[in-house]
């Protein structure tokens, strides 16, 4: 056996190993490209989901806008005011508190809007919406062929009942599902906000009663209910001022057609209406005692 | 004092580089460097920057190891170290490459870096050096022949990936086969209809 061919082969493959090494060793100090050592440090605190919620070509482009000056440190709004807290520490700066805010899809039609057609293309609600604006009779509510729940990347929108339904518990307000939607259903609101008027249709009553079970007629009830000047029907569709709504839920119970979430019991609904009569009695007693004593 | 391969007339490089990129396609004939294939062609963009990186680093990996070969194995007798030694020059190049893009050519880097780790020591990159010294192909043969070969490479990822998005948008498969199985299937239909190819005899 001849081990000079072993030694050869494993000498030759080491020196050339040692050259490469050095030649890369040399590379890594020629080359080297200066990096602002912050960089990676706010990139450690980013979640890394490579979202593009916040604009940037993934988390490292976040990471380097911060650092560079032209995004806010509170710039990613997966990770919301803890990782906005920890870039903040990094580049030693103070940060405004940021309230989380979720995904919402403004419409509660699905099965109980009526088809205007039957759509057997492309499985793609931008697609959809090409074709004599969609499906649906309705022409601003969900088509619910889910290209909403496709852009999603956090599972946390899906289609129940034939209507995109986001999971607030799930949803990290990247945005994605808002530019995804052609009927522009999606906006992003407090998670701390629990009513919803989920219809956008801006028709007049009667026109919405025949293509929707479900949708506003603006009939105005809602906003003579509320006490706090939050909920106003405005191009015939109501809508709530977020910053005034204080989710007292009187609005959602005088509902006629049941589209304001969270969607009350008709036990709720009676109830309710019992106490409004109640009121309305003994507002009437005093008002008359009030008479009787002048 | 070294043993190099006959030169190449045009022709015979031309019929070369139309075998690469279609006869003997690497990813769909060859079965060669089928990981990324699968793994990067969800969507068109992202393939179309993988084809380039792999055109790219073929190419620079056929010339370098067409030099490892001649210059430095063959004069030792040590042919038979082929594969460990290209695996570590292919490496070594496609790191020092990287670097030297970072600093040089920042546009470029951004476009295809995030691929170059991906393909360091991929088997198609490995297959075509392995290849040219095989087919005792000359110099500017390599090169040509790294070339084609990752145009073949971007010819197939491309269309696979426009088939995948299509195929996401359109069809409603059976449960069994959603995902991975379905890929696995229409990447056996294409690989079908590039047999076609095999018929085709270079030169005319």
């Amino acid at each position: 056996m001849d081990f000079n061919n072993v030694i050869a082969a494993a000498a030759v493959l080491f020196v050339m190993g040692i050259v490469f090494a050095i030649l890369l060793g040399v590379a890594a100090k020629v080359f080297a490209v200066e990096v602002d050592e912050r960089v990676p440090r706010v990139r450690e605190c980013l979640p890394g989901a490579n979202c593009g919620g916040c604009g940037f070509p993934g988390c490292d482009g976040l990471a380097a806008a911060i650092v560079d000056g032209s995004a806010p440190v509170n710039g990613c709004p997966v990770g919301g005011a803890e990782t906005a807290a920890k870039i903040a520490e990094v580049m030693g700066v103070e940060v405004g508190a940021t309230e989380r805010v979720v995904a919402h899809v403004f419409c509660n039609g699905g099965c109980n809007a009526v088809d205007k057609t039957k759509y057997e293309g492309l499985q793609d609600c931008n697609a959809a919406a090409r074709v004599a604006g969609g499906p649906k009779a309705c022409s601003y509510g969900c088509m619910g062929l889910g290209s909403c729940v496709k852009a999603c990347e956090f599972d946390a929108l899906h289609i129940v009942n034939g209507v995109a339904k986001v999971d607030p518990d799930k949803c990290v307000a990247c945005g994605q599902c808002v530019s995804t939607c052609p009927k522009k259903l999606i906006e992003l609101i407090p998670a701390s906000k629990k009513v919803h008027v989920n219809c956008v249709n801006r028709d007049k009553g009667p026109d919405v009663i025949k293509v929707c079970s479900n949708g506003c007629i603006g009939c105005k009830m809602c906003e003579k209910t509320c006490k706090f000047d939050s909920i106003h029907v405005v191009n015939g569709v109501a809508k709530i001022d977020y910053d005034k709504c204080t989710n007292c839920k009187m609005c959602t119970k005088v509902c006629p057609k049941n589209c304001i979430e969270p969607i009350p019991t008709d036990e709720e609904k009676a109830k309710f209406k019992e106490m409004q009569a109640k009121q309305a009695a003994a507002a009437k007693a005093k008002a008359e005692a009030a008479k009787a004593a002048q | 004092m070294f043993n190099l391969p006959a030169s190449m007339g045009l022709t015979d490089i031309l019929s070369l580089a139309i075998a690469a990129i279609l006869v003997n396609n690497y990813i769909l004939v060859q079965f060669l460097g089928c990981c990324s294939f699968f793994g990067v062609s969800k969507k068109t963009d992202t393939a179309v920057g993988m084809g380039m990186a792999v055109i790219f680093v073929m190419a620079i990996a056929s010339a370098a190891s067409w030099a490892v070969q001649y210059f430095i194995l063959d004069p030792l007798g040590l042919g038979y170290m082929q594969t460990i030694a290209f695996i570590l020059v292919i490496a070594t190049l496609v790191q020092f490459v990287e670097m030297f893009m970072k600093k040089a050519m920042p546009s470029l880097y951004s476009a295809l870096g995030i691929f170059l780790p991906l393909i360091t020591t991929n088997c198609a990159v490995l297959g075509a050096a392995k290849t040219n010294i095989d087919n005792g192909n000359s110099f500017i043969g390599s090169v040509v022949y790294g070339v084609a070969a990752g145009i073949g490479y971007l010819l197939a990822i491309v269309l696979f990936a426009s088939i995948r998005e299509r195929m996401d948008a359109t069809i409603k498969c059976p449960k069994c086969f959603e995902g991975f199985p379905i890929v696995l299937v229409s990447a056996a239909l294409l690989a079908m209809s590039f047999m076609g190819f095999s018929g085709l005899s270079i030169p005319w």
